[in-house]
């Protein structure tokens, strides 16, 4: 097998010297493009080595002689980002609500910034265009459960509905089906009665047995007309607007479980800056009470 | 004569005729390279940042942990905020090592079909995930994520928490022997307000999401367990003591 070197009449590169059953191994040198870049991957490792954060030691790790830290470059990015954005942010701070809406400019960035945070943080319960689903309010339509002047909506966003913040807007609707405050005859009753409240065709005689239970059950947060309370986050039960759906099953559904959503509170996320754009852009889009 | 050269190449001859000589040559060679890279991890203090407010998760949050790894949610999101503008931004605090310390396998991932969800805990309400998980489309007219209706129709198979956190302990996860004890207590305490006198917030502090999860108090099922789990995904850091600045933390 291992033989005597020779150099191969064909290629005239040198043989290995090895052969077997009479084949024999050139011994072809490595290209010298691939050779000389392996040789410089070499150098370039251990430049790296030696500016670059990179060998372990035994109480820390060597950190190049440039100190180089992804940490400590997003910092520094992020107080470029906040640089770049601080005449208008400074703006926007010190500037009120109303005052906001009103200049078109500071507007216009209040705007793009609610935007871009309502796409991200928003639109996952109340939709991409705002429009809400069944269990997440409408927020483009003006029916405010809480409020639609840029106080309450800023008050709203900060501190949630139902969350864990101490100031959160709170209320609970009396599951008083599962719960057993009102009887299934009494709320199937219950259920034509509001549905006579929006003006829709009822069953006359159950609405009316209804009457009386609805003044002692629901009239404190709905109102005796029906017509709501915003204080409560208790909706309007006159108009056609339905968070929880407006066929019989959903409106037996909600009486008999009382739901009623969660909405984090934001100001443990976003700054005071970002809260006042997210508002400005949600009063803008619904209308603007 | 290649056999009667001394130099180290020549000998090379030698390792290639041995498959035996070669394996353990391969062994040792390969066991450097992860010598040097992994074990550091294990001894250098700067491995791990210092933080508050890291615990081991509740027996309800490492099952809801385990239903996220048996349906491969791993697969589509991450849990790795990284170091970089655009990542802050929009997820908040980059993570840190100390945030997966307990987690035995992280969670790390490497593809984001989905968001990446390190710090999905408060950002969306209880229900939100639970109509999300059933049907996401109800919810994100534009998701691509299959439906997992069926957890919420599944009772929670908790009988065996107590050997899966002592299996936790075993990896140097900092479980108590009482904790491991009272573990389907606690597992049962979490998921219902309404049980009280257990020893839940002893053992894993007051920062707690204790509800009914997945909007039926009659049972625990597995929507509850990963609800629990995502509500809690990283909320635990307290970020208003940690110092980023403190060498230690800089990578």
């Amino acid at each position: 097998m291992a033989g005597n070197k020779e150099t191969d009449a064909h290629s005239g590169m040198e043989t290995t010297g090895h052969e077997w059953d009479g084949i024999k191994e050139l011994d072809t040198p490595l290209p010298r493009w691939w050779l000389w870049i392996f040789y410089a991957s070499i150098a370039f490792a251990v430049v790296y080595w030696i500016l670059m954060p990179s060998w372990p030691g035994i109480t820390g790790y060597a950190p190049g002689i440039l100190h180089k830290s992804d940490r400590a470059q997003v910092v520094t990015d992020l107080a470029a980002l906040k640089a770049q954005r601080s005449a208008q942010a400074s703006r926007l701070a010190t500037a009120d609500l109303a005052t906001i809406e009103k200049d078109p400019q500071l507007q216009a960035y209040a705007l793009a910034v609610g935007q871009s945070i309502f796409g991200d943080n928003c639109a996952t319960c109340h939709g991409t265009g705002g429009t809400g689903a069944k269990g997440y309010p409408n927020l483009r339509d003006d029916v405010w459960l809480w409020g639609g002047s840029l106080e309450d909506i800023q008050r709203t966003i900060t501190h949630g509905v139902r969350s864990t913040d101490p100031e959160a807007r709170t209320s609970q609707m009396p599951a008083f089906g599962r719960d057993q405050i009102l009887q299934p005859g009494q709320i199937d009753n219950l259920t034509e009665y509001v549905v006579s409240l929006s003006h829709r065709p009822a069953n006359t005689a159950m609405a009316a047995a209804a009457a009386p239970v609805f003044q002692a059950n629901c009239a404190s947060c709905h109102g005796p007309q029906g017509l709501g309370n915003q204080q409560f986050g208790a909706p309007n039960l006159t108009d056609a607007d339905w968070l929880y759906g407006s066929d019989r099953a959903s409106i037996k559904d909600q009486i008999w479980n009382g739901h009623g959503g969660v909405m984090p509170n934001w100001g443990k996320r976003f700054d005071a800056n970002t809260i006042k754009a997210l508002t400005v852009y949600i009063h803008a889009n619904a209308g603007g009470k | 004569m290649a056999a009667t050269s001394s130099t180290f190449f020549a000998r090379h001859g030698k390792l290639e005729r041995h498959s035996l000589l070669l394996l353990i040559a391969i062994i040792v060679v390969v066991s450097i390279g992860g010598l040097v890279e992994i074990a550091p991890l294990f001894y250098l203090q700067s491995t791990i940042e210092k933080v508050d407010g890291m615990r081991p998760y509740t027996p309800l949050e490492l099952e809801g942990r385990d239903i996220y790894i048996r349906e491969g949610c791993y697969l589509c999101h991450s849990q790795m905020i990284r170091p970089l503008k655009d990542e802050v931004e929009r997820y908040g605090h980059y993570s840190l090592a100390a945030e997966s310390m307990y987690d035995h396998p992280f969670q790390w991932g490497s593809k984001r079909t989905g968001p990446d969800l390190a710090r999905v805990g408060g950002k969306y309400s209880d229900a939100w995930h639970r109509d999300h998980l059933i049907d996401p489309r109800s919810v994100v007219p534009e998701s691509v994520m299959p439906p997992y209706a069926f957890l919420a129709k599944k009772d929670l198979d908790y009988r065996d928490v107590a050997d899966k956190m002592r299996a936790m302990q075993r990896l140097g996860v900092p479980y108590t022997d009482a904790e491991i004890a009272s573990a389907q207590d606690d597992l049962l305490a979490q998921a219902d307000p309404t049980v009280s006198g257990r020893a839940l917030k002893s053992h894993y502090g007051s920062k707690l999401n204790v509800r009914d999860f997945d909007g039926d108090p009659t049972r625990v099922s597995e929507l509850d367990a990963l609800i629990a789990y995502l509500q809690m995904t990283g909320t635990l850091v307290d970020f208003s003591t940690y110092k980023a600045d403190a060498p230690a933390n800089k990578r």
